[in-house]
């Protein structure tokens, strides 16, 4: 087998984000829709290094470098958010959390 | 030996994120997704970014998800209900995927400049590259960075700090204050 053109990163980075949506409008468990978020950045971190390696660049690898700061960042504060919602309103399901205040 | 490992992680990838999915119970779902993350990284050495597989792994796979199965445990988060809401999802969500990976399909199986293939090692970056980039041209960013994650920091132990159960159960005038 000859090695995979860089076209089929790409694509892979396609399928993963189509999931990524999916997840996020399907799933009925704010933690999974959560999760379903890290795997789109995850989908255009493959993006980046993939032309990264197209143009011979370095910066690419920087951008995603910054995205999983940013990433982590979000994860903190995200899972705060949905620890202090939980206590509030006694559940994960996003369908009854449709308002922010009670 | 490259199209072996790709097609294998790329499989892997794929699969754990549609039992990530399938999958009704949230640390199932979790373990799919490290299971995503490590076969990217996996991808990203093929690519030539091994800072960034190295990375992936602690930073993604090790922190970001411990701190997810922390929650998930410290929630009690069971199987989550089906729920027959979410029309949109349901007559949207489908057809939006499809169009989605249909035109990502079209517009990557043409023959353009990025059907170059993918040799490993002839494009490698070590780490010294990166830490030049890092702390030359991108200096500020990464020191704009360290204030927002210390802005995250602080905002996450204020969310997340348990209420003092005399000033009741959860007004949200707590969180402002704090």
């Amino acid at each position: 087998m000859s090695p995979p053109p860089l076209s089929w990163y790409l694509l892979l980075s396609a399928v993963l984000f189509g999931l990524g949506v999916a997840g996020f409008l399907f799933k009925r468990n704010i933690i999974t829709v959560f999760m379903s978020i890290e795997l789109m950045l995850n989908a255009v971190n493959l993006s980046f290094v993939a032309f990264a390696y197209q143009w011979k660049q370095v910066d690419g690898h920087l951008f995603v470098f910054f995205v999983i700061v940013v990433a982590a960042a979000e994860a903190a504060v995200g899972l705060a958010i949905i620890l202090a919602v939980f206590r509030n309103r006694g559940t994960l399901n996003p369908d009854e959390l449709g308002q922010m205040r009670r | 030996m490259d199209a072996v490992l790709f097609w294998t992680f790329a499989l892997i990838a794929v699969a754990c994120a549609v039992n990530l999915i399938w999958q009704r119970h949230p640390i199932a779902s979790a373990i799919s997704l490290i299971g995503v993350m490590g076969s990217l990284a996996v991808l990203y050495l093929l690519l030539g970014a091994e800072f960034i597989a190295a990375v992936q792994v602690i930073i993604y796979a090790g922190a970001i998800m411990v701190l997810f199965v922390f929650v998930i445990m410290l929630l009690n988060a069971g199987r989550e209900e089906r729920t027959p809401g979410s029309r949109l999802a349901r007559y949207l969500g489908l057809p939006l995927l499809a169009t989605l990976v249909i035109q990502m399909g079209y517009l990557v199986a043409r023959p353009t400049r990025l059907s170059e293939r993918v040799e490993l090692g002839s494009f490698a970056t070590s780490t010294k590259q990166i830490g030049r980039e890092l702390f030359g041209r991108y200096l500020l960013p990464f020191e704009v960075t360290s204030i927002l994650i210390l802005a995250a920091i602080v905002g996450a132990v204020a969310l997340a700090r348990r209420q003092d159960p005399a000033e009741g159960a959860g007004e949200p005038g707590e969180k402002e204050s704090a």
